[in-house]
């Protein structure tokens, strides 16, 4: 692998009289700690080879890194490679001629590639129908449980035992408050917790042609019967002061990492942030369900970002992306990321090598991420694939905001909330036509 | 002012105070931010109003760079100080000198399309950057000044602010000194330095402040725009420390580099007031 | 323009020269851009521009049947008054005084002046640490006053926030410009005036605020401006339009769908209409306000 990209660099090398080194330019999101992670990865693969130079460059949030790079690539302009959150997926592949798969890139270098070594849950997200790998999965995440174990005991519950479906989840919350505790149960991104990972936890589905992936014409159904249901019982919860709502967003974070939250559907990724601030002992348990759907717990959607592949760049530079995804895929360099940043490992071996270590037996609680995706998803389960999704997720924030603080019913803010997102639906729908 | 009395300064004082105090309050959490550690801020809820103890750690790592507490390394400021400046200083000088120039022009003369002049400038206001940033960054690249500082600076520069408040001053200014200048032999350009420019002293003072800041604090054009780490500005910084994703933050350090990067900003308020002499006006009046 | 100066330069070429630095500048850098973005409000793109339509009317024809579009319109105005009129008035208060006072001017006014330098990065998350609900520092104080204060589910508590926050930047701002007018005003008239026997509140309606009228038209201007367009910045970080829409000022709907949501061409629909909404308040205040101008 490694023999053939060198020979085609030689080849270049000799075909070009004055040979300099190739630069590959990686916008990213990525600020603190994981600004630092990047810049390793990058200074590890520079370190490792002469012919290319991976400069990672920060480009704010996620959103500010997309607008630059959509007013680059207007410009004629545009960076190799960028991390685009997983909302953006739909539009990043339903821009024409904006993109190369990942794994035409990876064909195109000479590289091997094999689709079957990722972890299901985490690929199939950014995989076409028809298996071709669009984005490399980078940085994934998944909702998880994550619970204060002191005020479990507190409260008279074995912290050891945390509640794993939905009416155990409400006896706790019950417990917690009669012990004292002032939020017994929030969540952070809540269309991501609530409704979208709902969804395919308990497979079925949150968007018609199979969450989208099979055309731009799919429509949202997240207001069935099992979805009215679910956020009735948080708003009832709600009503009886057993959830409160913390607001959009990651907002929620940081009130479990304060303590004043007991317990809260998040981010696996916080995991780190929780360890490091928490002043009491925390755990994590897979995300909650209800025992008497037929599936569940099927698997989790993952969150996070991925990377794509600009398109317009010459075939060296293009060797050079493909040589840097193939690091980045090696199972030593995804067990470490996965290990110091608390993301998901996105191939199989890395986490095989990770649960090699003991890595899981001396943080435990970190493997729970992984177990709940690690497994064969189905049709309805395999992730999201929505345009405009962006603005999806805000109308549902709008909406059910209007539920908790009492404005309108559930039904109803369910279905006007399929309403809304379905005229986003069709304005991508139209403006993707071609 | 005119008479001695000591009730109403007295009241003055007590407006100040409070005015200072509600203005003032966000700053003074900053700065109690930076002397704590990063588990203290988010582990009281809310966050204790005493200063606390960290204040030497956090203020090195952030001056200096270096490894912090919690494992992440924080790069140096002083680079991105340096870009703030230029760009402050080019974006406050540049505003200024092509605004009084015009303003002066709006005001004393009469010539065809003036009006349709000062209105094309005076909507530069009426659409904000970020509406036009994506294409105003097509223009940019198209012209070559990609990653440059002619780049960073100059599309600020479009913008009527400075224009608007000169015409205003220049407006007020008693005809009798054109009247007089000119009995004395003196053209336009000679009112210009010698009359215009004394009296507009505290209008320039006032707007070289507000335009620093406005180019020290820029952010959102220099994000889209550069891809040097070289030629990113302090903000970019300060931002840069802000994990994103659901990773926790350094507080402590991102709060004393911010507390550091509003250090110039203070001084330029500072030094600006010498212009502000009371009385000045009114000799030359 | 209404005003005109009674003594003018003759020079032909002069003007132009003087004029023309500033032109090249905004013809460059702001009309060649703002064209084209505004261009895109008539077309369907998707996010990198590769496929392109020509609708016409039909993203503005989207917006106006949108029925929390034009709610957003009533949302604009309030926040926009309460914005324009507590951050000047605050600010002119403040002014007077420091105007006032001999001892500690300087330092009145570089405390008051300072929280202009404070990044917008940074205030976002000031306002979040001072104002969350159950933990902010001044949730904190409502509560022991016995206010409850949730802004993620309090639709008027959440406009509080934004103006306070919002009005809070423009002070320093105001405040400095003010000082500067107030500055200008010859201490002989004020001192003519003393001797006439004109108390202090006399004195400042009859004498300063006129002639500080100018300052105050030019402020006026800005602070509606600023309401309209800079304040986006504030509500991303503190509300991000909610609870619901409650917050969602005009501005902030046309960033979103330009930054976050990468619909262009409906970004620069709400922009068209946005700064036709701004020009048509500013001719009217030129035309009305600026007649009771003195200069």
């Amino acid at each position: 692998m490694k023999f053939k990209a060198l020979c085609a660099a030689a080849i270049v090398a000799v075909a070009t009289p004055a040979y300099a080194q190739v630069e590959i330019q990686w916008w990213h999101a990525m600020g603190g700690a994981l600004g630092e992670w990047v810049n390793g990865l990058a200074k590890d693969f520079n370190d490792q080879q002469k012919d290319y130079k991976v400069v990672p460059v920060f480009k704010g949030s996620y959103d500010e890194a997309m607008t630059a790079a959509v007013a680059a690539f207007r410009a004629g302009n545009a960076p190799h490679i960028l991390q685009v959150f997983e909302v953006g997926t739909a539009t990043m592949m339903a821009s024409k001629g904006a993109i190369v798969p990942v794994t035409k890139v990876m064909s195109d270098a000479g590289l091997k590639f094999d689709p079957k070594a990722y972890v299901p849950a985490v690929s199939g997200y950014y995989t076409a129908p028809n298996g071709q790998m669009l984005s490399l999965p980078f940085n994934s995440s998944t909702p998880v449980f994550h619970y204060n174990k002191d005020a479990f005991k507190a409260a008279g519950m074995d912290p050891e035992k945390p509640p794993s479906t939905w009416p155990e989840v409400a006896l706790a919350a019950a417990k917690l408050k009669a012990s004292g505790h002032k939020c017994p149960l929030t969540t952070s991104w809540i269309s991501w917790t609530q409704l979208e990972s709902f969804s395919a936890w308990h497979n079925t589905e949150f968007a018609t042609k199979r969450n989208g992936f099979n055309g731009l014409d799919a429509r949202l159904v997240f207001n069935t019967p099992l979805h009215v249901r679910h956020i009735e019982n948080l708003a009832n919860l709600s009503r009886q002061g057993l959830f409160f709502y913390k607001g959009r967003a990651g907002a929620a974070d940081a009130t479990f990492v304060s303590g004043e939250c007991a317990m809260y559907t998040g981010s696996s990724a916080a995991y780190g942030n929780i360890k490091r601030n928490a002043k009491f002992a925390s755990g994590i348990s897979t995300l909650p369900y209800y025992p008497d759907v037929p599936g569940s717990p099927q698997n989790t959607v993952i969150g996070g970002a991925s990377l794509w592949v600009m398109a317009g760049k010459n075939p060296v530079e293009y060797k050079g992306v493909g040589a840097f995804f193939d690091y980045l895929s090696r199972a030593d360099v995804q067990a470490k990321s996965h290990q110091t940043t608390g993301y998901l490992p996105i191939t199989l071996a890395a986490f095989e090598m990770t649960d090699k270590s003991g890595f899981y037996a001396k943080n435990p609680g970190s493997d729970v991420a992984v177990n709940q995706m690690i497994r064969k998803t189905t049709d309805k389960s395999r992730g999201i694939r929505l345009g405009n999704f962006v603005q999806i997720r805000a109308i549902i924030d709008e909406e059910l905001e209007g539920v908790w603080s009492g404005k309108q019913g559930v039904k109803e803010a369910l279905d006007t909330a399929v309403r809304r997102g379905n005229e986003q639906l069709e304005r991508f729908e139209k403006a993707n036509r071609s | 002012m005119v008479e001695r009395r000591p009730g109403i300064t007295l009241i003055a004082h007590l407006v100040l105070v409070l005015g200072v105090l509600l203005v003032s309050f966000p700053l003074y959490v900053t700065l109690v931010a930076s002397t704590q550690t990063s588990e203290q801020i988010v582990q009281q809820a809310p966050m204790s109003l005493w200063p606390g103890s960290n204040l030497i750690e956090t203020y090195r790592a952030a001056l200096f760079g270096g490894q912090t507490a919690s494992g992440s390394r924080i790069s140096p400021v002083a680079p991105m100080l340096k870009v703030s400046f230029i760009c402050a200083m080019v974006i406050a000088l540049g505003k200024i000198s092509i605004s009084m120039l015009s303003a002066f022009a709006f005001v004393y003369f009469r010539f065809p399309g003036r009006t349709l002049c000062f209105w094309m400038v005076f909507i530069t206001l009426m659409l904000p950057v970020e509406v036009r940033i994506g294409p105003t960054y097509q223009v940019v690249a198209g012209l070559g000044l990609l990653n440059t500082y002619a780049g960073l600076t100059v599309p600020l520069i479009a913008s009527a602010t400075a224009t608007f408040l000169f015409r205003q001053f220049f407006l007020t200014v008693p005809d009798e000194l054109v009247e007089a200048s000119r009995i004395d032999g003196a053209g336009p350009i000679r009112f210009f330095i010698d009359v215009l420019l004394p009296l507009s002293a505290t209008s320039i003072a006032a707007l070289f402040v507000i335009q620093f800041i406005y180019g020290w604090n820029q952010y959102l054009w220099p994000l889209l725009f550069t891809t040097d780490e070289s030629k990113y500005p302090i903000v970019m910084g300060i931002r840069r420390m802000l994990a994103g994703g659901d990773a926790g933050n350094e507080w402590n350090v991102v709060m004393a580099t911010a507390i550091l990067a509003m250090l110039p900003p203070a001084l330029v308020v500072l030094l600006m007031q010498k212009w502000f002499v009371k009385g000045l006006v009114d000799a030359e009046k | 323009m209404a005003i005109e100066k009674r003594v003018r330069f003759g020079n032909r070429w002069l003007p132009w020269l003087l004029v023309a630095p500033q032109m090249v500048i905004v013809t460059i850098f702001f009309f060649w851009p703002a064209g084209s973005a505004l261009y895109q409000s008539v077309l369907l793109q998707d996010a990198f521009g590769g496929s392109t339509q020509f609708v016409g009317l039909e993203n503005f024809d989207r917006l106006f049947s949108d029925g929390s579009y034009l709610a957003s319109f009533r949302t604009t105005a309030v926040f926009s008054l309460l914005v324009a009129s507590c951050g000047i008035c605050i600010a002119l208060v403040l002014a007077v005084m420091a105007n006032r006072v001999i001892r500690g001017a300087t330092l009145y006014t570089t405390l008051l002046v300072w929280p202009y330098a404070v990044a917008p990065a940074i205030a976002g998350v000031l306002w979040l640490f001072m104002f969350a609900p159950s933990v902010g520092i001044v949730s904190h104080a409502l509560r022991g006053l016995g206010i409850e204060w949730n802004h993620l589910l309090n639709g008027n508590q959440a406009m509080a926030l934004i103006v306070m926050a919002a009005v809070w930047k423009q002070i320093s701002y105001n405040f400095l410009f003010f000082l500067a007018g107030l500055q200008s005003i010859p201490k002989s008239l004020i001192e003519a005036a003393a001797i006439d026997g004109a108390r202090p509140w006399h004195r400042f309606w009859t004498i300063v605020f006129p002639l500080l009228s100018p300052t105050t038209f030019f402020l006026l201007v800005i602070n509606i401006v600023y309401a309209f367009f800079d304040t986006f910045a504030i509500v991303d970080a503190a509300t991000q339009g909610g609870p619901g829409k409650d917050t969602a000022i005009l501005v902030y709907k046309a960033y979103y769908d330009g930054f976050k949501a990468m619909d262009l061409g409906g970004s620069a629909a709400q922009s068209v209409i946005l700064m036709a909404i701004v020009i048509a308040l500013t001719v009217v205040q030129f035309r009305y306000v600026e007649r009771r101008v003195q200069y």
